[in-house]
């Protein structure tokens, strides 16, 4: 039997708060935390972009069309980069014996503006000699680094992905807010025109609202287009479940109080009902931002999104479809394997947040 | 032979070290054609035992650890499925809280009451004998009644149709879990004088859980409290009623507001009741318990007979 | 009051006979779920039409905001006969500004037709019937697919939680969810291409109009296969993983152990009154599952060349077809909208309470 004497209440411990609860929980899910990790290292990595990819985006290599990729080997206590020559037919090269240089860290390669708009020439690996190229995932059908390539794609196609979702949400959570706590006449509209928007399929959508641009614009604007395009498809559906939540919550007890204590609708609406929304909000935000990754990239892929020679997961996937490529240069679809990786990453840690918020499970 | 013997009953949610005791050495018998009252706050294991009693709760998170449960002599807790499906309505029937949630929303009320002739009474499964269950209930217009779905019911005559199809099979033990706590005060009280109606017409024991000792004064001809996991008192109501050993048994008489006399504050028991896992040490109550002594926290007290048919959790307790 | 030839009505306020009725009110009294059907039926058409009608409207107006004039590229277009260009706006009113031509476009749509093709010269109408029939066709094998292996392995995996089953289907579902539709028809081409098993695209052979109807028939056959089995694997995850929780949820609830509680056996408590339950939401993805289905068709038709209305949209774009692309939305959405419709229907009849709202 026990001897130890009862717990005081100084040592009783205080109660968490609902934010600590949810990290405690969250933390417990090793797959969920993988996600976290994974993503945090491709966020990193894409904002580096410029400075761990060994070449420009755009930089051409005459001699190495469609190159097998090449990887550094340990010679000793260094990594060394072995050298190809031409083989026997089309784009087929053979690996030269002992001619090797050594792989530097840091050093000094072509120009490109680290963050977007600082100038500098130091790259985070290479050997520092043309004719020594490091194509960490193989060349493309112009000589092209895939592995910049997708470094730099990884820039535009993981900050689409956020922006959209996060203008998209805001705009959704803000409608539904109103929607659903006005009730009557509004709500009956703006319920119309979201279950409009919501009734075409959304890639057909995206089609028509891409013919309302014109054709030929700068990669700054299609960027901005894409954005303008990806969010348009996604409020509806997040003001719809939004409003649902905000008719369920007017009712409250607590609504009825601070509206008796003098605050105006848009303050209940921000301060007191969407507040209550965000457990819902960041699961869904989280689960559905591989959806707007995955618009830009069919967009671009299509041809009527990112346009060469800017790269972008999407457009690198274009040379993937020629079967005849595929079968002899399968490192082409290193864009599809990074989206994959993104995207499962996205779920694993979006099913671990909305677990953590469900109170009833374990 | 009683009809119900649960002998020191031990049953734990999870298992090795997340293992949290539910149920701590709880016994108890009903013989036959008695109404036993098991009274208790919400969490003190009350619901999970009874449900034991026909292994209904789920085996993966929950374990059973020691004890047994006798049922006309047999261990229901070592039963195979098939044995266990033949006591489940045959010998002992349940009747839910909240009859919305037991009745299935998608099937007529006809139809349910005949799933359960059809599996221990078939060649009663006809339309006649619904009816004539639905009128030793008290539903009106019974012939009209078979073909409303659940939900086109009030609660109290959907708790009228759990009662019918748990009588249907002709059970010997009626297992109530706080039948009346979900319905309106006058509905509460015509479920309870149809199941005392019943006790007497067919003779049915009756475990009635609740935490409202009203019922307990209308219905009980024993009364077992229970307080986290664990029995702390056990005695016939009357004598409970009247002069309740056990001193949460007092305090919880004391709660209950009275209309007359001198009432110038509620009396609550201070503090919360322990949850599940979190027992304090020696005696569970003692924490907030009116004469505990550092005694009370060292060692948990026994249930001993400190009168004839009457048990107390407490060495205090005169 | 009745008589052998129906139902007399009798007002009691009035106290007169007020007429009497043909057997069909009879009828309706004693099937009262026909009725209540019915006039859920009319109520979601009656809610149907103004959508596809809002639908067409905000289409045809981002169309109308898109630079460049559709007239004047048709006319510029020297492939195309000034006959053509004249009965178009004749028909079209292509001259006028956009909500005149919205109109006409309407009335055109409603009598079926569709206008012309720049890129195949025909008249859209046949072209847009055959492509729908294509994508349909595909949308179609891939909802059988993918429910006819999703449904069994959720309940599979529902009722045998936590053991080996469950967390091999959980994975593959998961996996399945994550891998884009984008990568999959690659990878499936590739496939086609490596083994040769199947065809590299497209819906019929080169040699299909020199084959008798039975080889057309398996040169359809097996040019669908591989389209419809990629279009069905992501839809196929989710399915898998709702009917898995739908199914523990149901399990979960009381009515369930009631039912235990009165001696059915498991087998047949998850049968008849878990699934009954269960089922009811998947009715909902039902008509969701149409939609997804519908619109990532989109992506694998362009990629595996099937010519279905998404490809066809696709072209419609690139060619500047701008009424065209309008046709090919407004065709998607009432696809999708009559998919929505049937699954109420479905749901209103095997849950009551719908219909009795």
């Amino acid at each position: 039997m026990e001897t130890a004497a009862p717990i005081s209440a100084a040592e009783a411990k205080a109660p968490l708060s609902p934010w600590q609860l949810f990290w405690q929980r969250l933390k417990r899910r090793r797959i969920a935390m993988a996600g976290g990790v994974i993503l945090i290292f491709l966020y990193a990595v894409a904002i580096f972009g410029g400075f761990v990819a060994p070449y420009r985006y755009d930089r051409i290599d005459n001699n190495s069309f469609f190159h097998p990729p090449i990887w550094p080997r340990v010679q000793g206590f260094h990594l060394v980069v072995p050298r190809y020559e031409p083989g026997n037919g089309t784009f087929a090269y053979r690996l030269v014996l002992n001619d090797t240089k050594p792989l530097h860290f840091f050093v000094r390669g072509g120009k490109y503006e680290l963050f977007g708009f600082i100038p500098t020439s130091v790259h985070l690996f290479g050997t520092g000699d043309d004719n020594y190229p490091v194509f960490l995932f193989g060349a493309d059908q112009f000589g092209r680094d895939v592995f910049s390539r997708l470094l730099y794609g990884s820039q535009i196609s993981l900050s689409i992905g956020v922006i959209g979702i996060s203008i998209s949400f805001v705009l959704g959570m803000i409608i539904g807010g109103i929607s659903g706590y006005f009730a009557g006449l509004t709500d009956t509209l703006i319920m119309r025109l979201c279950e409009l928007v919501m009734s075409i399929p959304a890639l057909y959508l995206i089609i028509s609202l891409r013919n309302t641009f014109p054709p030929g614009m700068s990669s700054a604007q299609i960027y901005a287009m894409i954005i303008v395009i990806l969010s348009f498809i996604g409020w509806a559906s997040m003001a719809r479940v939004i409003r649902g939540m905000a008719l369920s919550l007017r009712e409250q007890q607590f609504i009825l109080a601070a509206r008796a204590a003098g605050a105006t609708p848009i303050r209940v609406i921000v301060r007191h009902i969407l507040p209550n929304t965000f457990s819902y909000v960041i699961v869904a935000a989280t689960l559905s931002v591989p959806y707007y990754i995955l618009g830009e990239v069919v967009l671009s892929f299509l041809g009527v999104g990112i346009q060469e020679p800017s790269a972008s997961w999407g457009n690198m996937l274009t040379a993937a479809q020629n079967t005849d490529y595929l079968q002899h240069y399968p490192w082409l679809l290193a864009p599809g394997a990074a989206i994959f990786v993104t995207v499962l990453a996205f779920n694993f840690l979006g099913d671990g947040l909305r677990d953590a918020a469900d109170t009833k499970s374990l | 032979m009683n009809l119900l013997e649960i002998k020191n009953l031990k049953m734990d949610f999870g298992k090795d070290a997340d293992a949290l005791r539910a149920v701590d050495g709880v016994s108890l018998t009903i013989g036959a054609g008695e109404t036993v009252c098991l009274v208790g706050e919400s969490g003190c294991g009350k619901t999970v035992t009874a449900l034991s009693i026909a292994r209904l709760v789920p085996t993966p998170p929950a374990n059973y650890v020691g004890g047994e449960i006798l049922l006309n002599g047999q261990d229901t807790l070592k039963m195979s499925s098939r044995e266990l499906q033949q006591i489940r309505g045959g010998v002992v029937s349940y009747v839910f809280q909240d009859p919305g949630a037991s009745l299935n929303p998608v099937f007529r009320i006809g139809n349910q009451i005949k799933e359960s002739l059809k599996l221990h009474k078939p060649e009663k499964a006809n339309d006649a004998e619904v009816i004539r269950l639905l009128k030793l209930v008290g539903i009106p217009a019974p012939e009209s009644r078979i073909r409303n779905y659940p939900f086109e019911m009030s609660g109290g005559m959907q708790q009228r149709v759990m009662i019918a199809i748990a009588l249907a099979s002709e059970p010997k033990l009626l297992v109530a879990d706080e039948p009346t706590t979900a319905l309106d005060v006058t509905i509460q009280a015509q479920i309870l004088d149809l199941l005392s109606e019943l006790k007497q017409r067919l003779g049915m024991a009756i475990l009635l859980i609740t935490h409202n000792l009203g019922i307990v004064g209308d219905m009980a001809d024993r009364v077992a409290v229970m307080y986290a996991g664990q029995i702390v008192e056990l005695s016939p109501a009357r004598e409970l009623l009247r002069r309740p050993l056990h001193p949460y048994t007092r305090a919880l008489m004391n709660s209950v507001p009275k209309l007359r006399g001198d009432a110038d504050r509620l009396s609550a028991i201070p503090g919360n009741v322990p949850r599940i896992g979190n027992f304090p040490p020696g005696c569970r109550f003692a924490p907030r318990c009116p004469i505990a002594k550092p005694e009370c926290s060292k060692k948990i007290p026994e249930l001993l007979e400190v009168e004839p048919g009457r048990f107390v959790r407490c060495p205090f307790w005169k | 009051m009745e008589d052998d030839r129906g139902v007399a009505i009798f007002d009691p306020q009035s106290s007169i006979f007020v007429g009497k009725l043909s057997p069909r009110p009879v009828f309706f009294a004693t099937f009262p779920k026909v009725v209540a059907m019915l006039q859920y039926i009319f109520k979601r058409l009656l809610h149907m039409i103004p959508l596809l009608l809002g639908v067409s409207l905000l289409t045809f107006l981002l169309m109308a905001m898109s630079p460049g004039n559709y007239f004047t590229s048709l006319q510029q277009n020297p492939q195309i006969s000034p006959d053509t260009i004249a009965r178009l706006k004749a028909q079209f009113h292509l001259d006028r500004p956009w909500y005149v031509q919205y109109v006409f476009w309407l009335k055109n749509v409603a009598s079926g037709n569709f206008g012309y093709s720049m890129a195949y010269k025909i008249s859209a109408t046949s072209l847009i019937v055959a492509r729908l029939w294509n994508t349909f066709l595909l949308s179609f094998f891939a909802l059988l697919i993918a429910w006819g292996i999703a449904i069994p392995f959720g309940i599979w995996a529902a009722v045998k939680k936590d053991s080996w089953v469950d967390h091999a289907c959980s994975f593959v579902a998961f996996v399945g969810l994550s891998v884009p539709d984008v990568l999959l028809s690659l990878l499936a081409l590739w496939f086609a291409a490596a083994s040769g098993w199947f065809p590299v695209g497209g819906a019929e052979s080169p040699l299909h109009d020199f084959m008798s109807p039975s080889q057309q028939f398996w040169d359809r056959a097996h040019h669908l296969i591989l389209p419809a089995v990629v279009l069905a694997a992501s839809d196929l995850a989710g399915i898998m993983r709702r009917m898995r929780s739908c199914l523990l949820d149901t399990l979960r609830a009381e009515y369930v152990t009631a039912a235990r509680a009165r001696g059915l056996g498991e087998g047949w408590v998850v049968w008849k009154h878990a699934l009954r339950n269960a089922i009811n939401p998947l009715l909902t993805i039902f008509g969701y599952s149409l939609a997804a289905l519908l619109s990532g068709a989109f992506i694998v038709e362009n990629i595996m060349a099937w010519p279905g209305l998404g490809r066809l949209t696709m072209e419609a774009f690139f060619a500047k077809d701008s009424y065209l692309v309008v046709d090919c939305v407004v065709m998607a959405t009432a696809l999708l909208v009559i998919g929505n419709f049937i699954a109420d229907i479905l749901l209103a009849w095997s849950d009551p309470r719908i219909r009795l709202k």
